[in-house]
């Protein structure tokens, strides 16, 4: 089981949350500009991380609230809990490797897709090249 | 190879059993091979068989990072089947039964298959609907499946609670009576020597730690006992695909969570089948030491500790009480889990990819030990003819930006 820190309620059990995956996936802006392999890379591509990883959780059976936490998706170590909008706590940053302060509070090398095609990121590419392998 | 037999029992039982040669050599890795399979569970062994057996690829090398067939494959509750509700996945999983059902007789090991049938319960009004549909749609794909009302179920499964004051009462089941389940253990062993017999270096303890590119072609491995060339590299490493496509520069749909399951101390036999409920979500076997095999879901967060969380079991033993209130005394011998690499149709990737000569085949979610004979089979194919078969066409990475998902949540006869 494992003890979350809700940064609004304190240390809960698992049970009390629902899970919501990866964080910091942005929603399109422009959503009409999007090719169909941008939107594959929005909707279904995934970092998948082994090790830090940040993630989306709710206080389902308590404040009801979304927040972000970090955790180590090896060894269960959860680095610290932090709301919306907020930088992912330094614990995380150290175990990356990355100094908290030469960052934002996403992770690097992070995409962020805002636009079309003439933004589409690396995944996007990779989607837009197996279409055209199978075709 | 020494062929296994009658005799070969009685001649080795009367030296005491000392005398029996090893199942598969354990050689050195060459420079370069043809083919390179990264993964030895069920599927990979089950790919470089194949690879050898139909399409005369004999240079090919099994990378694994632990012995064989200790991760997934080792892991399942053993359980075959090919009750799916969609055309792509149904003639899948056929073959895969299909398969199956000859496997001992032709890799020459007893890999105990046992077509002991599979129930799936529908507990309400519209899980008997579904379940009607389903089993039409399956028919229609030429595989056996039928429907049973509640008394023809408990006739085929005397100890199972039907009573209708249940929270979730059993209104009927469908039943595949060529499912069943087969010794996992013994699939991973039995495709290993026949596939080390037929020419195909099983390396173990060897892990992959980077995949050697040169533009977009692949051209080998780099891994803890140094590098080794291929023109061709299919990765088969259910839980980590999304690590090892990493190293490829892809990233893929696929997430990777805990899958649970457990057996109880051995008792005599009380149940002859496999129950499985999507609804209160359990599935049930008995194996031939007496334990009863327990699994369910998945739990919810990403994980590939190779553990999960307490309530998930407690769920799963709930719902078993419900259905089998003859089981509340029983105790719990052990419990373990595995990382499931999980796609969002809950249907696997079995592709090539933007990466010329690196090819995928994960995403098994949680169903995919069934498979493990059909996967090598069409994945073996795919690398050798660098196209899919028809079987798994639809199971192609692009189809994620085509939107021809293969849905099989729910459909699939129990959630994944």
């Amino acid at each position: 089981m494992l003890i979350i820190p809700c940064p609004w309620c304190g240390d809960r059990d698992e049970s009390e949350f629902k899970y919501g995956g990866e964080a910091h996936i942005e929603r399109p802006l422009d959503p009409d500009a999007l090719t169909d392999e941008a939107w594959a890379d929005f909707l279904f591509m995934r970092r998948n991380t082994k090790g830090p990883f940040l993630e989306r959780w709710m206080h389902a059976a308590g404040c009801r609230r979304w927040f972000n936490l970090a955790r180590d998706t090896a060894t269960n170590q959860v680095f610290g809990a932090y709301r919306i909008g907020e930088r992912a706590p330094a614990a995380y940053w150290d175990a990356v490797g990355q100094p908290a302060e030469k960052n934002g509070k996403t992770p690097p090398g992070w995409r962020v897709v805002t636009g079309g095609a003439a933004e589409a990121t690396p995944a996007a590419e990779v989607a837009l090249a197996a279409r055209k392998v199978s075709a | 190879m020494k062929k296994y037999s009658f005799l070969s029992l009685v001649s080795g039982a009367a030296t005491g059993h000392k005398d029996w040669p090893r199942a598969w050599r354990k050689p050195e890795p060459k420079k370069a091979y043809d083919v390179i399979i990264v993964g030895g569970g069920g599927h990979g062994l089950a790919t470089a068989y194949y690879l050898a057996k139909e399409h005369g690829i004999t240079r090919v090398a099994v990378l694994e990072k632990g012995p064989i067939g200790l991760g997934n494959t080792g892991r399942n509750t053993t359980i075959i089947r090919s009750n799916y509700l969609w055309d792509e996945s149904a003639h899948l999983y056929e073959k895969s039964l299909k398969l199956f059902e000859g496997l001992s007789r032709n890799v020459n090991f007893n890999t105990m298959v046992s077509q002991r049938g599979v129930l799936n319960l529908a507990h309400t009004l519209h899980d008997l609907r579904e379940l009607q549909r389903r089993v039409n749609a399956i028919r229609f794909n030429g595989i056996d499946s039928e429907v049973l009302d509640a008394q023809q179920t408990k006739a085929f499964c005397p100890i199972l609670n039907i009573s209708p004051s249940c929270r979730y009462p059993v209104l009927g089941a469908s039943l595949q009576r060529r499912g069943g389940v087969a010794r996992h253990d013994a699939v991973a062993w039995g495709f290993a020597r026949a596939a080390d017999d037929l020419g195909v270096d099983i390396i173990e303890n060897c892990e992959v730690t980077g995949i050697r590119r040169d533009g977009d072609q692949v051209t080998g491995v780099e891994t803890t006992r140094g590098l080794i060339q291929a023109p061709k590299v299919g990765i088969v490493v259910a839980g980590h695909t999304s690590v090892l496509a990493g190293m490829a520069g892809l990233r893929l749909p696929i997430t990777s969570h805990p899958l649970q399951a457990l057996v109880s101390e051995p008792i005599k036999p009380v149940i002859d089948c496999v129950v499985m409920s999507n609804q209160v979500h359990v599935y049930v076997s008995q194996s031939d030491k007496g334990e009863l095999v327990i699994g369910a879901g998945i739990d919810a967060y990403n994980g590939y500790g190779q553990r999960g969380s307490l309530p998930t079991i407690e769920h799963q033993l709930s719902a078993l009480m419900e259905l089998f209130p003859i089981f509340s005394r029983l105790r719990m011998l052990r419990q373990w889990a595995g990382t499931v690499d999980t796609c969002p149709d809950a249907s696997p990737i079995i592709s090539r990819t933007p990466v010329r000569g690196f090819y995928i085949n994960g995403g098994w979610g949680t169903g995919g030990f069934k498979a493990t004979p059909g996967s090598g089979w069409v994945f073996a194919h795919t690398i050798a003819q660098d196209r899919p078969h028809p079987l798994n066409a639809a199971f192609s990475l692009d189809r994620f930006a085509t939107g021809a998902l293969v849905d099989e949540h729910g459909a699939a006869a129990v959630a994944h």
